[in-house]
């Protein structure tokens, strides 16, 4: 029973193809956490229920009778703005502190959240329907839910537009000028204060992206949130701050690796394995760290 | 300013002082009421079961003092309950349990709701001798521990899922089927677990997929992947509300074809509203269902149960609601029994409970689970776009026939 994946050839095309999907959309996610942790040196512990959010405006939407996969355009907004308030109540409180106090002020946050969503939205789980049917593979042995597909395919969209918005835009260039030294920033006329409002803002609003898509892939709880932390903080680690394409492939690779650790060690060792792992990278990132700090490049 | 904000404190303090010390004088009996105590999840993540267990209690408190009260020597009672909320936190809900007996003075409890939070406070009732009737703790550690206060109403997580397996085999002519299992690393579903295993010995039955899922699982598709390779007669689903919504998403996204899926908390997480069609044939567990032909004289029978608690609350009783107001019929029957107030005395008239009321029968085992009730299984059909649940099983209660096996998605539109 043990290793079923190795003789079933199309179970490995399955998990594989699972694996690099989801691990699309936690890129996303990893994405907004390593811009706004380059920039303002600040790890946020709410990304997590950030995500949630975004999740349950895409399905407040739904509840009225939108179209749930309109939250990919309507929840980025929303949160960008919750992103921007977030900054000016608590966030820029604690942008040049200590790294604990900023872990200290997140987590604060990450609980308010939890118990406003439960207050606002009910202890229930709760699942947007896309209605996007599957996509059948080799005679039906291997399938894609079509929400995956999608959830994957605007992912990518997103990073991608993301990206040059930050080679070519104004407040792009602002915000990578900053992330490199942020004091030189300032003297050369950059108005910091807004480059890290409109930086934690971003990061929210990719929040809200991927929170849309999880309400159609996945399932909605006010305290889900943290699993969510946790995997983009591990992304991160392993690709380092501010540079996408390794944190795209330090996501799939994480998405296939819970798949398989999921076939070869079974599911009860699946999340286990995952933490397995960042110890095992955050040991040998100790090694290897210089004590330079790291910037978007 | 400062002087004044001193005052201020001081005084708030001294105010909470008096009124925790007056509140202590509460006793177990006060005038015409008889106090029970309740830590109960009103924020936190339990808080929508938690609100439905208080719902359950309230309106059997209600209904009983309308109707009389409790008698006891010549006297008439009525109920009463302190509640504290315990945040969906089993280190609170302890807390809570020792406050309400040594500051309030409770001297009998009613539970929390989920069997985390009970194993919390199950110790704490011990330790004082306070007899608690709990109404939403199922898991079976709870009755293995020799607890001699501790009285349930439900019966027990191993029971949930054990009459699925029987259905599945007798489907199959009498013989053994092949059972896939996925069940959350908690407590509860652990615990339906090992009634499984426990049927599929006694039915000669083989376990070919056994998966425990994290906690923090919202994906299940390995697990299905793994089904849809090996074909198992049976897929078994348990990991509360998450795992039935996940559980149902990703068989309809997969098209994993069994011909029998069977699985917990298919209400509580209100899987034929939110899934609709692609939770049909689902198979549910469940405590008690408004059709049953249970009947007592407080609240008639289920279905007027169900129709009373929607005029009060606005929603149909879930069997949270229901179970946790047989809770208060226990209790009632116990005080008129034992004709005192003495705790022991109550104890012993709990022990000797046996009634019927409008959820079930109640006769507690030696460990103080309800031995009396057997689960009943629904069934998700689904007429057009509207999906009901159906009782199929057990027999005697069965509105339905049971639908097997399920057709494939290929077949279904």
């Amino acid at each position: 029973m043990d290793f079923l994946i190795f003789k079933a050839p199309m179970l490995m095309v399955q998990a594989s193809l699972d694996g690099i999907l989801l691990g699309i959309l936690f890129a996303l996610i990893a994405y907004g956490m390593a811009l706004q942790w380059g920039v303002m040196n600040i790890i946020n512990i709410a990304q997590g229920d950030l995500v949630i959010l975004g999740g349950y405006i895409a399905y407040t939407m739904y509840l009225a009778g939108i179209h749930p996969a309109w939250g990919v355009i309507v929840s980025p907004i929303i949160m960008y703005f919750v992103g921007v308030l977030l900054y000016k109540l608590v966030i820029n409180k604690v942008v040049d502190r200590d790294l604990f106090i900023s872990i200290l002020a997140t987590f604060g946050i990450a609980i308010v959240f939890q118990q406003l969503m439960n207050f606002i939205f009910g202890a229930d789980v709760v699942v947007a329907q896309s209605e996007y049917g599957t996509t059948m593979l080799f005679d039906n042995s291997v399938t894609l839910p079509n929400s995956k597909i999608f959830s994957a395919f605007i992912s990518v969209l997103y990073a991608v537009a993301l990206v040059v918005y930050m080679k070519k835009s104004r407040l792009g260039r602002a915000i990578r000028a900053t992330a490199q030294n942020a004091r030189a920033a300032k003297i050369l006329g950059v108005d910091t204060e807004k480059v890290y409002a409109a930086t934690f803002g971003i990061n929210a609003a990719l929040c809200g992206i991927a929170g849309a898509l999880i309400s159609i892939t996945l399932t909605l709880h006010p305290y889900v949130g943290l699993p969510y932390t946790v995997r983009s903080f591990m992304i991160v680690i392993v690709a380092g701050l501010g540079n996408l394409p390794a944190v795209a492939v330090s996501g799939m690779g994480l998405g296939l690796f819970e798949e398989f650790a999921d076939y070869i060690l079974g599911t009860e060792f699946r999340i286990g394995a995952v933490f397995m792992l960042l110890v095992f990278i955050l040991v040998y990132r100790r090694f290897k760290l210089s004590k330079k700090r790291e910037y978007l490049k | 300013m400062n002087k004044l904000v001193k005052l201020f404190i001081t005084s708030i303090s001294a105010i909470t002082l008096a009124l925790v010390s007056f509140s202590s004088s509460f006793a177990k009996v006060e005038g015409d009421y008889i106090v029970l105590g309740s830590a109960i999840s009103l924020t936190g993540k339990y808080s929508s079961n938690g609100v439905h267990t208080q719902n359950g209690y309230n309106m059997a408190v209600e209904r009983i003092n309308k109707m009389g009260g409790v008698e006891v020597q010549g006297k008439k009672y009525k109920f009463e309950i302190i509640y504290y909320d315990d945040e969906s936190n089993p280190k609170r809900a302890a807390q809570l349990a020792e406050r309400l007996i040594k500051q309030d003075g409770v001297h009998y409890m009613l539970g929390p709701y989920s069997s985390g939070l009970t194993k919390a406070i199950a110790p704490v009732t011990e330790k004082y001798k306070i007899p608690m009737v709990e109404a939403n703790g199922a898991s079976r550690s709870l009755f293995t521990k020799g607890y001699k206060y501790l009285f349930a109403v439900l019966s027990p997580a191993n029971q949930y899922l054990e009459v699925a397996i029987d259905l599945a085999v007798e489907k199959n002519g009498g013989k053994g089927v092949r059972i896939a299992q996925a069940f959350e690393q908690d407590a509860f579903s652990q615990d339906v677990r090992l009634g499984i295993l426990d049927a599929a010995k006694r039915t000669g039955s083989e376990i070919i997929i056994d998966d425990k899922l994290p906690k923090e699982l919202n994906d299940m598709a390995a697990t299905l992947a793994k089904v849809k390779a090996t074909k198992p007669d049976v897929l078994v689903v348990s990991g509360h509300t998450k795992g039935a919504l996940t559980a149902i998403r990703q068989i309809s996204e997969m098209k994993v074809d069994v011909p029998m899926l069977a699985m917990t908390h298919c209400d509580a997480a209100k899987l034929s509203k939110q899934h609709g069609k692609k939770s049909e044939y689902a198979l549910c567990a469940s405590q008690w269902h408004k059709n049953l032909s249970y009947k007592d004289k407080f609240f008639g029978g289920g279905k007027k149960y169900a129709r009373d608690f929607q005029k009060e609350f606005g929603y149909d009783p879930p069997y949270q609601s229901a179970e946790s107001s047989a809770a208060l019929l226990v209790f009632k029957d116990a005080f008129e029994r034992a004709n005192s107030f003495d705790r022991d005395a109550v104890r012993d008239a709990l022990v000797d409970t046996e009634m019927q009321t409008f959820y079930g029968n109640i006769k507690f085992g030696p460990g103080g689970q309800n031995i009396a009730k057997p689960m009943i299984l629904f069934q998700v059909r689904c007429k057009g776009d509207d999906c009901e649940n159906r009782v199929v099983a057990p027999t005697k209660w069965a509105s339905d026939k049971f639908y097997h096996p399920i057709p494939k998605w290929s077949e279904r539109s």
